[in-house]
């Protein structure tokens, strides 16, 4: 760990030693034929690599999405697996172009770092993850109760303000990684496991006997996930802000990666903007007018990606929850393309 | 063409000339400035470039944030921490865990290097072949992985707290670590503090008299039992008069863990285990080439005045074998050190792990984070260092060498 994270510090005081402060990340993206993309070290259902190498998952279809609509080819990515302590030296050295890496959205992240979130792709809230035989059956029975919890994450601090204001002991294990954590919760050295809730329901998969293992019911924190680009280059915060939106208003819109083609012939207005048939939207963006159709027909709209990702055509099965358009009873809202 | 006869330098130029500039004289001394000059120059270059990038992209930078409330917990604390102290809190808080884990694991590595190495020397065929073995297989397979085995493999493997492994009811042994009960002064305490000091300083006292006996007139003057009597009689005494110096605090299985006593974690005995063992077959075999340096003749000689093989080893063999010893000693003592950080894999709470991980990620200050642990352990290693050359000069001062 130590390594890594020390020759990301080289990195970047070498990098900023050097660059340009107001670096054109578009251009420098379309110079080198790829974008590169900060994802996990293997989450399942956010970003994980399948048997075959290809990188899967909700946040890496946000990298896919980005690369289809500047190169028309979702394949034009390369995916850094980042772990939770070291992705923002990553991308504040310049390492990668964007941070999609289930990042919660906070003050002093959007502040200090010297990097900027471009919208929420997926809104979460930590929980905690328990033995079945313990037989707890709420977070505030926890009480004197062992947490393992990975390092680097808004987790701990969330961890140790519940339990104070809650009067309860605890004593916190950090692990660096995920895969660490999770060994060490399946050893039996800690009673329960923290992390937000998605990613527990994703670590379940990965122990021995999910069954035995039950999410509690409270949902301590709010954990905004969404990705992250670096300060000082507004056109590419601009691109990879409405690639989001894109994929929002797209479902929105019913566009899915079947009818695509059909939609596109639409003589509606509203339509015709979106595909770039009238005005030229996408170019004001710096990439093409048909960026919108790109993005979809590579990834499919927010709802496709959701579904096959974590959803119910995936083996985490989350409902959707906030996660739905804001008219159908979630929070998922995107500005219109007009 | 006529030769003329140059007139020699002035002894104090001379000197000063090959002071500065070396063989090379006043030139190479040039050299020197401009070099210096240059690395000075790239140094300030690199730093000023990287203040005026970090403002410019509007990345928070220096070291108020040390100020700040830190808000999150940590398993191990040698201070009084919690949540709501400071970074700079947190900082101390992992350094004396790295520094408590590695003065235990030199401890323990160098007395299981000296036992091994002795043991590998010894004619005792078998005692040798195990000692070999040892070294062979510790030195041969990465550290990750045996701190990796001896937390989830051995400690992983003990049973959880409710089924602990219970020694007199008060000693506690569970994949939580080893619960003990703890010590609670009483009344009686400071009397019988005070008591075993004096017994201490006293059995000193006597040890040195004995020794100079011995240099001067030869006599053998046993120490120890009169020294047993003072350490266990003294302090037994004031306890009776002053009463029980402690009470103890028995850890009781409440909900999840136990409650009272003082816990020793296994993420703790799992690195020093691993460290210890590990460094331990590297010590091993420089104390084996240390005694190996000394001459054969010198262990003969000892035998010759009488002197039984643990004495032979202890007076003539290894003080000189410590001269070879040493340097390489310090080495190892070094990496221990070093690799005390390894312990994020394992979830302690080391200086890297809390302050280089936990805080750099809080705070996105790489920079100033990294540069602060990496100056900590450099200032660590270099006392070490110092040390360990004050210690071989005494060694070589005493020998007269």
């Amino acid at each position: 760990m130590k390594r890594v994270s020390l020759v990301f510090t080289l990195a970047l005081a070498a990098g900023l030693s050097t660059q340009a402060a107001t670096a054109q990340t578009l251009k420098t993206v379309k110079d080198r034929g790829m974008v590169s993309c900060g994802v996990s070290q293997g989450l399942p259902g956010f970003s994980s690599p399948d048997d075959k190498g290809n990188w899967t998952g909700l946040d890496v279809d946000i990298c896919r999405a980005v690369a289809a609509a500047i190169f028309d080819d979702p394949t034009k990515v390369k995916f850094v697996p980042l772990s939770a302590k070291d992705r923002f030296t990553a991308l504040q050295s310049g390492e990668i172009d964007l941070l999609s890496r289930n990042t919660t959205w906070t003050l002093s992240r959007d502040t200090s770092l010297g990097a900027n979130f471009t919208g929420v792709t997926y809104y979460d809230g930590q929980g905690f993850l328990v033995k079945k035989s313990l037989k707890v059956n709420s977070a505030l029975e926890l009480n004197s109760a062992s947490v393992c919890v990975q390092t680097g994450t808004t987790t701990e601090q969330n961890l140790a303000d519940y339990f104070k204001s809650n009067n309860m002991k605890y004593e916190v294990i950090a692990f660096g990684t995920a895969d660490e954590t999770v060994k060490a919760y399946e050893s039996g050295r800690c009673d329960v496991f923290t992390s937000d809730v998605s990613q527990l329901y994703a670590e379940r998969l990965k122990l021995s006997n999910p069954a035995d293992h039950a999410v509690l019911p409270e949902v301590i924190s709010k954990e905004p996930l969404g990705p992250m680009v670096r300060h000082g280059d507004d056109q590419w915060f601009d691109l990879v802000k409405w690639t989001l939106f894109a994929m929002v208003d797209a479902e929105e819109l019913g566009i899915t990666q079947k009818n695509v083609d059909d939609m596109a012939k639409s003589d509606k207005p509203e339509l015709k903007r979106v595909f770039g048939t009238d005005g030229n939207l996408g170019e004001q963006l710096g990439v093409t007018k048909d960026w919108v159709s790109r993005i979809v027909k590579a990834v499919g709209n927010y709802g496709e990606s959701f579904d096959r990702n974590v959803g119910a055509g995936s083996k985490l099965g989350i409902a959707r929850g906030l996660n739905q358009l804001w008219n159908k009873g979630g929070i998922q809202y995107a500005p219109p393309i007009r | 063409m006529s030769i003329e006869a140059r007139s020699p330098p002035s002894q104090f130029t001379a000197k000063l000339r090959y002071a500065l500039g070396g063989r090379a004289g006043w030139g190479g001394f040039g050299l020197q400035i401009v070099f210096v000059a240059v690395v000075a120059w790239i140094g300030y270059e690199i730093v000023a470039n990287v203040r005026a990038n970090l403002e410019a992209q509007r990345i928070t930078s220096g070291f108020g944030f040390l100020d700040n409330t830190a808000g999150f917990d940590v398993s191990q604390n040698l201070i009084p921490y919690s949540g709501s102290d400071t970074y700079t809190r947190v900082f101390f808080v992992g350094l004396l865990n790295t520094l408590l884990v590695s003065v235990i694991g030199i401890f323990f590595a160098t007395l299981i290097g000296f036992l091994v190495a002795l043991g590998r020397l010894s004619p005792n065929w078998l005692l040798s072949r195990i000692s070999g073995g040892y070294v062979e297989a510790i030195r041969n397979v990465p550290l990750l992985f045996q701190i990796l085995f001896w937390y989830l493999a051995v400690l992983g493997a003990l049973p959880n707290p409710r089924q602990s492994i219970s020694l007199f009811g008060s000693f506690f042994l569970s994949n939580r670590g080893l619960v003990i009960p703890r010590p609670i002064g009483d009344p009686g305490f400071d009397p019988f503090a005070i008591a075993l000091v004096i017994a201490i300083l006293a059995s000193v006292v006597l040890w040195r008299h004995a020794r100079r006996q011995l240099f001067e007139s030869g006599k053998v003057i046993k120490v120890w039992p009169t020294a047993l009597g003072l350490l266990i009689g003294l302090p037994l005494l004031s306890a009776l008069i002053f009463g029980a110096p402690v009470t103890f605090e028995v850890p009781v299985l409440k909900g999840f863990n136990f409650a009272g006593g003082s816990r020793v974690i296994p993420e703790f005995v799992a690195l020093t285990l691993a460290l210890s063992t590990y460094t331990a077959a590297f010590i091993a075999e420089i104390v084996r080439a240390g005694i190996l340096s000394v001459h054969k003749g010198q262990m003969e000689a000892g035998s010759s005045l009488g002197l039984q093989r643990g004495a032979v080893l202890r007076l003539i063999v290894i003080p000189q074998a410590m001269r070879v010893i040493l340097p390489p000693l310090t080495n190892q003592y070094l990496n221990l050190t070093k690799n005390s950080s390894l312990a994020v894999a394992i979830g302690y709470p080391d200086l890297v792990s809390v302050f280089a991980g936990t805080t750099l990620s809080q705070t996105g200050q790489a920079i100033e984070i990294i540069g602060i642990t990496m100056g900590v352990y450099l200032l660590i290693s270099l006392l070490t260092s110092a040390a360990m050359s004050f210690y071989g000069w005494r060694i070589g001062r005493s020998m007269g060498g």
